[in-house]
C-alpha cells in the first residue's frame, strides 16, 4: 500500500493578476467611456492652451502622467495615515511638489520647452484630473490600482490633447513636430488657417471629437 | 487617535520637512545645469539676432560667440565705461538687464554686442542691442541687432517670462520676429521712429511700412509692450548709436 499523500489544497487565494480584467478597467475606462477632457470636461484649460503643437504637448502630456502616477502612488501608499480633515491639502502638497520637480529638471535639460511651458507645468498643480483622481481613487485603493488608474487617465488625458494638437499644428502651421508636412508631400502653398492657432481652433476641435466619440458611445448627459 | 490634532500637526510637519527637504535637494543639485542653460540661452538669444544657429549644437554656439561676438557697455550718454563704482571691470555679459531695468534710465549700464565677420576680427556685421520691458503678465525683453547703418533692422529675437503660450508667447517664434526684418527706426531726416506692431494680425499691406509690423491677434497687450521697450530702448541707446554713426566711439576704440 502506497502512502498517501494528502495533498491538501492550500486554502489560499491566488494573487490578482498583475493585470487583471479588473485592472485592465482601471486603464481602458478612461480612454474613452469615463475620459477626463471628453467626459468629464476636466482639464480644460491646458488642453486648450498647449496644443498649438505636438512637441510642447507631448512634453506637457509626458509631465501630467508623470506627476499624476507618482502622485496617485505616494496618496494611496500612505492613505491610511493621512488625517482626513487635512487631507486635500497633503494632496495638494504631494502634486505640487512633483510638479516643482518636473518644472526643475525641464529648467535643467530641456531649457526650452522649460520656456515654452512655464506656467502650464506650474498649473498642472490645478489640473482637475490630477486632484480629482487622488481623491476619487488613490485614497480608497490600493497602490499598483492607483497607479494602473492614474496611467489610464493620463493616457486619457494624453491621447486628446495629442490628437487637438496634431489637428492644430497641421492646419494651422502645416507641419507635424515642426516639420513641414505639405512641403515635403509637394504642396508649397498650403492655405495655413489662422483659427487652429487661436485657443477657439482648439475648442472646435475638442467639440469634434466629443461628437464624434459620444456618436459612437451613445453617452448622454443627464 | 489618528484624528486627533496632535497627529494632525505631526504628520503635517513631517510631510512639509520631507517635502521641503526633496525640493531643495532637487534645485541644489539641478542649479549647476541651471545654470549652464541659462548662460547658453542667453549666448543663443545674442547670436540668433544676428545669424541662423538653430541647428547648432551647444557647444558649437558658445564657440561660435566667443569667436564673433565683442562686447562693450555704455552709459545713457553712449560714453563707453569699463569699470564700476567699486573699480572693478564690467563685463556686458554679466551685466543683468533686468537689474537695471529697476534703476532710473541715466544710471543704468547698457551692453552693446558687436557681431564679427567669423574669422574677421576688424569688420563688424552688425550691433546687438538688448532690450527690456513689460508684457502683458511679466517681462519680457530681446536682442535686436542693426545693420551697420545703424538703422535698418537685421534680426531680433525676443523672449519673455511668462506670456500666454500660443498668444503673447508667440513672439519668440521665427515668424514673429522675421517681420522686422529690414524695417528702419529712423526716417529720412534721422528722426526716431522706432517700429511699432499693429493691432490684430493680417492687417493690410498698405498699412505696414517701415516702421509698422503686423501684430499678434489675441495678444494686443504683449504687442504694445514690445513696441514700448523698443521705443524706450532705442532712445536710450540714441546717444550711442548717434556717436558711433558720427565715428566718434570708433576712433577713441583704435586709440586705445
Amino acid at each position: 500500500m502506497s502512502t498517501q499523500t494528502i495533498e491538501k489544497a492550500v486554502e489560499k487565494k491566488p494573487a490578482e493578476a498583475i493585470l487583471s480584467k479588473r485592472r485592465k478597467k482601471f486603464v481602458n475606462d478612461p480612454l474613452s467611456d469615463d475620459n477626463p477632457i471628453t467626459v468629464q470636461v476636466l482639464g480644460i484649460c491646458s488642453a486648450l492652451a498647449v496644443t498649438t503643437q505636438m512637441k510642447p504637448t507631448l512634453t506637457m502630456a509626458i509631465s501630467v502622467i508623470f506627476v499624476m502616477v507618482f502622485s496617485n502612488l505616494i496618496i494611496s501608499v500612505m492613505r491610511s495615515l493621512v488625517p482626513t480633515r487635512v487631507r486635500i491639502i497633503v494632496q495638494l502638497a504631494v502634486i505640487a511638489t512633483l510638479v516643482t520637480l518636473v518644472s526643475e529638471v525641464l529648467k535643467a535639460y530641456q531649457y526650452d520647452m522649460y520656456k515654452e511651458l512655464s506656467v502650464f507645468v506650474g498649473l498642472i498643480i490645478t489640473n482637475c484630473i490630477v486632484m480629482g483622481r487622488l481623491e476619487a481613487f488613490a485614497l480608497a485603493n490600493k497602490p499598483w490600482d492607483s497607479v494602473l488608474d492614474a496611467i489610464g487617465n493620463g493616457l486619457g488625458y494624453s491621447w486628446i490633447i495629442l490628437a487637438v494638437a496634431f489637428f492644430r499644428e497641421i492646419f494651422g502651421s502645416g507641419r507635424l513636430f515642426g516639420w513641414p508636412v505639405f512641403e515635403a508631400i509637394g504642396i508649397e502653398n498650403f492655405p495655413t488657417n489662422g483659427l487652429m492657432v487661436t485657443p477657439v481652433g482648439a475648442f472646435f476641435i475638442l467639440g469634434l471629437i466629443i461628437w464624434v466619440q459620444r456618436n459612437k458611445t451613445g453617452y448622454v448627459e443627464h | 487617535m489618528q484624528q486627533s490634532n496632535t497627529y494632525i500637526i505631526i504628520f503635517s510637519a513631517v510631510l512639509t520637512i520631507v517635502l521641503g527637504g526633496l525640493l531643495s535637494l532637487a534645485n541644489q543639485g539641478l542649479k549647476p545645469m541651471q545654470q549652464k542653460s541659462e548662460e547658453l540661452d542667453t549666448k543663443k538669444k545674442i547670436l540668433s539676432a544676428v545669424t541662423e544657429i538653430r541647428r547648432m549644437k551647444g557647444n558649437e554656439v558658445l564657440s561660435l560667440y566667443s569667436e564673433t561676438i565683442e562686447s562693450i557697455v555704455v552709459d545713457i550718454d553712449g560714453e563707453i565705461i569699463e569699470k564700476d563704482e567699486k573699480g572693478a571691470p564690467i563685463i556686458a555679459e554679466n551685466v543683468d538687464i533686468a537689474k537695471n531695468f529697476k534703476k532710473a534710465p541715466e544710471d543704468r549700464m547698457y551692453p552693446v554686442f558687436k557681431y564679427h565677420k567669423p574669422g574677421d576680427k576688424d569688420v563688424v556685421e552688425a550691433y546687438i542691442f538688448p532690450v527690456y520691458g513689460k508684457g502683458l503678465w511679466g517681462p519680457i525683453w530681446g536682442f535686436i541687432a542693426l545693420e551697420t547703418d545703424l538703422n535698418t533692422i537685421k534680426g531680433t529675437s525676443f523672449d519673455h517670462k511668462t506670456e500666454t503660450p500660443g498668444l503673447g508667447a508667440r513672439i519668440t517664434t521665427a515668424e514673429i520676429r522675421d517681420r522686422y526684418h529690414g524695417k528702419k527706426l529712423f526716417d529720412d531726416s534721422g528722426n526716431l521712429i522706432s517700429i511699432r506692431m499693429l493691432k490684430g494680425e493680417n492687417n493690410p499691406p498698405s498699412a505696414l511700412d517701415d516702421h509698422h509690423i503686423d501684430g499678434l491677434s489675441g495678444a494686443t497687450l504683449t504687442g504694445n509692450g514690445v513696441n514700448e521697450m523698443l521705443e524706450s530702448y532705442f532712445q536710450y541707446y540714441l546717444n550711442y548709436i548717434s556717436k558711433t554713426k558720427n565715428g566718434a566711439i570708433e576712433k577713441v576704440a583704435l586709440l586705445d
